[in-house]
């Protein structure tokens, strides 16, 4: 597949701080691109600069194989991490407002469609709820009918639901063959939604490539998972190695028999089990020593 | 563009319009202006002294006259009698002396100006010269008739000023602005939009207190209402303009009040809102002139009063339209659109 966007070398320096440390990679045509990284990481630095809305301090971003310039706006649709709308404005009316800034694009009925918005078409943008107000700014990014579309933390702040609903509404989008840069610090999100992540820390990216090889690269292993009232005994006289996470004891094993043997031979209760897979989250912790999430 | 600007133009007006409380204010404040102007001047005019002396050269304080030690009376020189003598007329001052010949002084009233009158009483008692009476020809202009503009002007200036600058930094600190800015949408076309939002507004609702002003008061008006209107309209744009510049970098509400206030504060003192700088330090007047609203309220005065036409008008005319285009331009140039 052909790059739509490439990114080298990227730095971007404030007073004081490198947010991003001189990056570089390229986001092909009709995939899902994922910049995963706790907050602080850069990702919306970096984001902002692949948009055209951030000035970097030295690097380039190519869209198409060409510097950044006046198609790019119209071309592509953004929804930032935290955005204001005018006020006093209903649903459709922003919409409206929107899309007269295009010379080409989608349909507001059919956005509204889109985005599940006819139920609050008429209404006060303000008095949107937050699940609601994130599809109203979807369907704002959407509104050019964009080749690529940037999304900053789309689901922060959202409840389970609402975010289940935004993440259907992502797989819509993506089943039209647009291209999708996304940032996140939701694992669960990176791991179902993009084609491919790049892991940033500290203005770095420390991994790149799709989630499930990249924890096929790292990992060789699963996490059994037990609560700690079940185990009266000692990593020792079990003969295994323990980690104690909250209520929980996790065993890191890549023989789930023998393990599960040992376990039964020791009389430990098993009603309560888990066994779950690596996920990016053990990936960050073990790229960088910390939780994702600090 | 057209498309892009006249988008963002009915979205400004739809969000003032839906605004209750901006909108109710700006409908209130115009009435309570009428009924405060209303209240002020239908019980006649206020005294104030102020005599323009023609000295021959001479220093006021060397004209051996007693009339001139008056106390509480303004004494300032002038050095021109055909360019005083209209200001009698209008009350811009209330008595012009000419007393280049100290042994035989001539004097100018306005007719039924008050203030003359009470001038020339205290003319009548001083013994030490005969004083030759001279009367001013046109019609008499009271305080009020000078003064409408002013409070006009005024309020214009105010809601230039910060209903436009204030919002455009509302919209900056909470990120709407970024967000256009993702857009094709360009600063010009952004900005062009709230000028002329703000300029319907504002015309609306002079046009609003200048009718019922001149229904409960009867103010003079000697010239073209067309005229007068290109006058407010030019004066409104350039003053939008300025409120537009001030804010076009600003990121903080705070400093844009602060700046706003540096702007519209100097106006209100020095640009002939509630009294003639006839007779204050010509520097003064000099910095005056580079104010919009000095600009706006000569040519007003110049029409109103005077009856002034456009060939009269055209420096302050253009000079409006000049500082337009600076402003604007300016603030396009250098129109930020979000906080670093």
């Amino acid at each position: 597949m052909a790059a739509i966007l490439e990114v080298r070398d990227l730095v971007k320096r404030y007073p004081g701080v490198t947010a991003v440390d001189g990056i570089g990679f390229s986001v092909e045509r009709g995939e899902c691109f994922g910049l995963l990284g706790p907050n602080g990481a850069g990702k919306t630095t970096t984001v902002e600069m692949m948009e055209g809305i951030t000035e970097p301090s030295a690097g380039q971003v190519l869209y198409r194989d060409k510097p950044v310039d006046a198609r790019f706006r119209q071309e592509v649709g953004i929804q930032f991490q935290s955005t204001a709308l005018q006020d006093f404005l209903t649903v459709r009316e922003t919409l409206q407002l929107f899309r007269s800034f295009y010379a080409k694009g989608m349909e507001v009925d059919e956005l509204v469609q889109m985005c599940s918005l006819q139920e609050y078409v008429d209404r006060d943008a303000r008095k949107l709820s937050g699940g609601q107000r994130q599809r109203l700014l979807l369907a704002l990014a959407l509104v050019n009918d964009p080749e690529i579309l940037f999304l900053d933390e789309p689901t922060t702040g959202l409840d389970p639901q609402a975010r289940r609903n935004f993440w259907e509404l992502i797989r819509i989008i993506k089943s039209r063959h647009k291209t999708v840069v996304l940032t996140t610090h939701y694992m669960e999100e990176a791991f179902l939604l993009c084609d491919r992540i790049a892991i940033m820390d500290h203005g770095h990216i420390i991994a790149e490539g799709p989630p499930n090889k990249l924890l096929a690269k790292h990992f060789h292993d699963v996490i059994l998972q037990l609560p700690k009232e079940d185990v009266h005994l000692s990593g020792v006289e079990l003969g295994l190695e323990l980690h104690e996470v909250g209520d929980y004891l996790e065993i890191q094993t890549a023989d789930v028999d023998g393990t599960l043997q040992r376990l039964m031979e020791k009389k430990v209760p098993l009603g309560k089990l888990q066994i779950r897979a690596r996920t990016l989250e053990d990936l960050f912790l073990e790229l960088t020593g910390k939780e994702l999430r600090a | 563009m057209t498309r892009r600007f006249l988008a963002v133009l009915k979205a400004r007006n739809l969000e003032f319009l839906r605004d209750r409380a901006a909108l109710g204010w700006n409908i209130v404040l115009p009435v309570l202006i009428v009924i405060g102007m209303w209240f002020i001047f239908s019980g006649g005019d206020k005294p104030l002294f102020k005599v323009a002396v023609l000295d021959g050269g001479k220093s006021i304080a060397q004209v051996d006259l007693a009339f001139l030690k008056t106390r509480y009376v303004d004494f300032y020189p002038v050095a021109d009698l055909r360019q005083t003598e209209p200001k009698v007329a209008h009350n811009q001052i209330d008595m012009l002396l000419d007393a280049t010949d100290p042994k035989a002084p001539r004097y100018w009233v306005n007719e039924t100006s008050p203030k003359g009158y009470i001038l020339e009483k205290i003319l009548d008692g001083a013994t030490d010269v005969h004083y030759t009476r001279a009367t001013v020809s046109g019609r008499a202009i009271n305080y009020v008739d000078w003064l409408i503009p002013g409070v006009l002007g005024m309020n214009m200036m105010f809601s230039c000023l910060f209903g436009v600058g204030y919002v455009i930094v509302r919209y900056r600190k909470n990120g709407f602005l970024k967000r256009l800015n993702a857009t094709p949408l360009k600063a010009f076309e952004f900005i062009t939009a709230q000028v002329v939002s703000r300029l319907l507004l504002i015309m609306s609702i002079t046009l609003i207190v200048f009718i019922g002003t001149k229904l409960l008061i009867h103010f003079y008006m000697a010239g073209s209402y067309w005229l007068l209107l290109l006058d407010a309209v030019l004066g409104a744009v350039c003053m939008i303009s300025l409120g537009l510049l001030v804010a076009a970098r600003v990121g903080s509400e705070e400093f844009a009040g602060g700046l706003l206030n540096l702007a519209s504060w100097p106006m209100m003192f020095l640009s002939g809102v509630w009294f003639s700088l006839e007779g204050s330090p010509q520097w003064i007047q000099d910095i005056a002139r580079v104010f919009p609203l000095t600009q706006m309220l000569d040519g007003a005065r110049k029409i109103m009063l005077d009856g002034a036409g456009i060939s009269d008008v055209w420096p302050q005319l253009l000079s409006m339209t000049c500082m337009s285009a600076l402003f604007l331009g300016l603030g396009s140039f250098g129109f930020k659109w979000k906080n670093e």
